[in-house]
């Protein structure tokens, strides 16, 4: 018998099996951690046509959400505000801004300013921020801190596990319904002090949020 | 065998460095990753069409068109006036549950500019906005109530009116919270129940 295979190749399977086994766990770990919106989505802040800042129209001048985003409780549709919104104030302030020039041009010509959508679920998915809004679910919630944002970030993965983890656990997040749009509003007693009064809420407002897929699919 | 582990290491950091850590910011849009049925040939409110000349899924109604719940009868409670003039007293239930709902109203739209108290003293005012009215001045206190309608709906001088995010009901319960700011500010001590009199010792 001669040496057809050199002595090496009898620890080739082996070698070869564990490469394989670490490159299968590389390549698994990487799809878990990146094909989710919690990366895709995550962090998306795309630039608008006009640097309009929440920062300081809702963290410094202190807003309310509802003074633009004005039918988030009457629909399941938060509306971006109209041009004649802003000029409520900007047909005051700024008002030789070259940054406010397209707000100027569509107030005097009627055409919509082109804002660019940053959160979009899937056209399946059922949505409507009313029922959340009117039950005691607060932006911040959904939307993270708008108020300290200069440009808004998609802040949450708005997947379905992410839906459900609320609606398994709504007691979480309830809160008073008139701190519904104040966004640094915590419950004074904690994280216990919440799990009690959601708890109450559940039970007073009779809460039952959708876990059947019928609900967010229809 | 080493090679081929060395060319897996930099292929892991190259592929990192790439794609970086999740919720990094970015103004690319989110890729899907399976977009199966996402996006339908559908129409979305205030979204885009390839169809309608003037490129909006929203239409503006025909001129002349009443939308459904927003017609109404009463002229008074729709427009403040009667016939020419504009009238006297609120064609809403005046309640303690208007009083709350005016105070909210008031609060999200008008406090910005006219004040939590309703005295002018606002933010916009330390940013230039130097015309806003103080609602508690003895002038406006003479306003009849639908002249304030009026003025909530349609504006007056350099405000714009806020007819398209207050209803007719709204509007009303507005004026008045706005009246019991001017009773706020402009009472006396005989205006107090007798028991809180008594109570504040005056
Ligand atoms: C002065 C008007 C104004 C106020 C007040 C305001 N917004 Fe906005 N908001 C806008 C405009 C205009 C846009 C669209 C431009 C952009 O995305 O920056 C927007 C966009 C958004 C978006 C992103 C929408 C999308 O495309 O997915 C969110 C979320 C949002 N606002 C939440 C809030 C919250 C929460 C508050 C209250 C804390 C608030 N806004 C207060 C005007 C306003
Ligand atoms: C309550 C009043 C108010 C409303 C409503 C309002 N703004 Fe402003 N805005 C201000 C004030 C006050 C400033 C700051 C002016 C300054 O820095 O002196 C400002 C500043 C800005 C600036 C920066 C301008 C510059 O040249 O630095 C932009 C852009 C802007 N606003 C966009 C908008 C848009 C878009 C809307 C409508 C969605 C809007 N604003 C609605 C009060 C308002
Ligand atoms: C339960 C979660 C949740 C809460 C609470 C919530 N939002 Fe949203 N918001 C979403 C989702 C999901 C979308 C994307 C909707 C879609 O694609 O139709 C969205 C979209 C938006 C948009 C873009 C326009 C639209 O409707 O698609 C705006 C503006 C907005 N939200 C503002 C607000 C404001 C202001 C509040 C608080 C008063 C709020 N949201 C509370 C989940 C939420
Ligand atoms: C922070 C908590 C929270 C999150 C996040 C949340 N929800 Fe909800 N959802 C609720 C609550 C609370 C209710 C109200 C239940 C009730 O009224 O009894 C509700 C109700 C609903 C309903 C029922 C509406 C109806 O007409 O009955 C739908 C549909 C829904 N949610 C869809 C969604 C979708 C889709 C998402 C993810 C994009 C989402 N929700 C995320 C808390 C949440
Ligand atoms: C709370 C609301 C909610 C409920 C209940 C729900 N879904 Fe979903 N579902 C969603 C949302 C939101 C998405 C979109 C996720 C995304 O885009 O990341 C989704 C996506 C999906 C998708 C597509 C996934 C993909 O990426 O292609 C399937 C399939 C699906 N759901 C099936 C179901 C089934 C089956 C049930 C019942 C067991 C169910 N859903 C119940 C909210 C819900």
């Amino acid at each position: 018998m001669s040496n057809v295979f050199p002595k090496w190749s009898n620890t080739l399977p082996l070698k070869l099996i564990v490469f394989l086994l670490i490159l299968a766990a590389a390549v698994v770990s990487g799809v878990t951690y990146y094909a989710t919106p919690k990366y895709t989505r995550v962090g998306y802040e795309p630039s608008q046509p006009v640097p309009y800042d929440h920062s300081f129209h809702v963290g410094e001048l202190g807003l309310d959400c509802r003074y633009c985003h004005s039918k988030v409780e009457e629909s399941g549709h938060a509306n971006i505000p109209a041009a004649s919104t802003c000029m409520s104030c900007h047909s005051m302030i700024k008002t030789d801004s070259d940054l406010l020039e397209p707000v100027r041009a569509s107030y005097a010509s009627g055409e919509p300013i082109q804002w660019v959508r940053v959160h979009e679920t899937p056209d399946y998915v059922y949505f409507d921020h009313s029922v959340h809004v009117n039950r005691g679910i607060s932006c911040v919630e959904c939307h993270g801190r708008v108020d300290e944002m200069e440009v808004v970030r998609h802040d949450q993965p708005l997947s379905m596990g992410w839906c459900l983890d609320c609606h398994r656990h709504p007691e979480e997040a309830l809160r008073p319904l008139d701190q519904i749009t104040n966004l640094d509003w915590v419950h004074p007693g904690g994280e216990k002090g919440q799990i009690k009064d959601g708890l109450k809420f559940v039970e007073e407002w009779n809460i039952n949020p959708p876990q059947s897929c019928s609900g967010c699919h229809r | 065998m080493r090679y081929v582990y060395l060319i897996f290491i930099v292929g892991v950091i190259g592929a990192l460095a790439i794609l970086g850590p999740r919720g990094a910011k970015s103004t690319r849009p989110p890729l899907e990753v399976f977009p199966d049925m996402d996006r339908m040939p559908r129409y979305d409110p205030q979204a885009e069409s390839a169809f309608f000349s003037d490129g909006r899924t929203d239409r503006l109604p025909v001129e002349g068109a009443v939308a459904r719940g927003t017609f109404y009868e009463n002229e008074y409670l729709a427009t403040g006036k009667n016939g020419e003039y504009f009238g006297k007293g609120f064609p809403i239930d005046v309640s303690n549950e208007a009083m709350a709902r005016g105070e909210e109203r008031y609060n999200i739209y008008c406090a910005v500019c006219h004040g939590a108290a309703g005295d002018g003293d606002s933010m916009t005012k330390k940013y230039g906005m130097l015309t806003v009215a103080n609602l508690i001045d003895q002038r406006l206190v003479d306003y009849s109530d639908g002249q304030l309608y009026d003025v909530v709906k349609n504006g007056k001088g350099l405000m714009l009116g806020y007819a398209d995010r207050l209803s007719v009901e709204d509007r009303w319960n507005v004026v008045l919270y706005v009246r019991a700011l001017q009773r706020a500010a402009n009472g006396s001590v005989d205006d107090l129940a007798p028991a809180i009199r008594e109570e504040l010792g005056l």
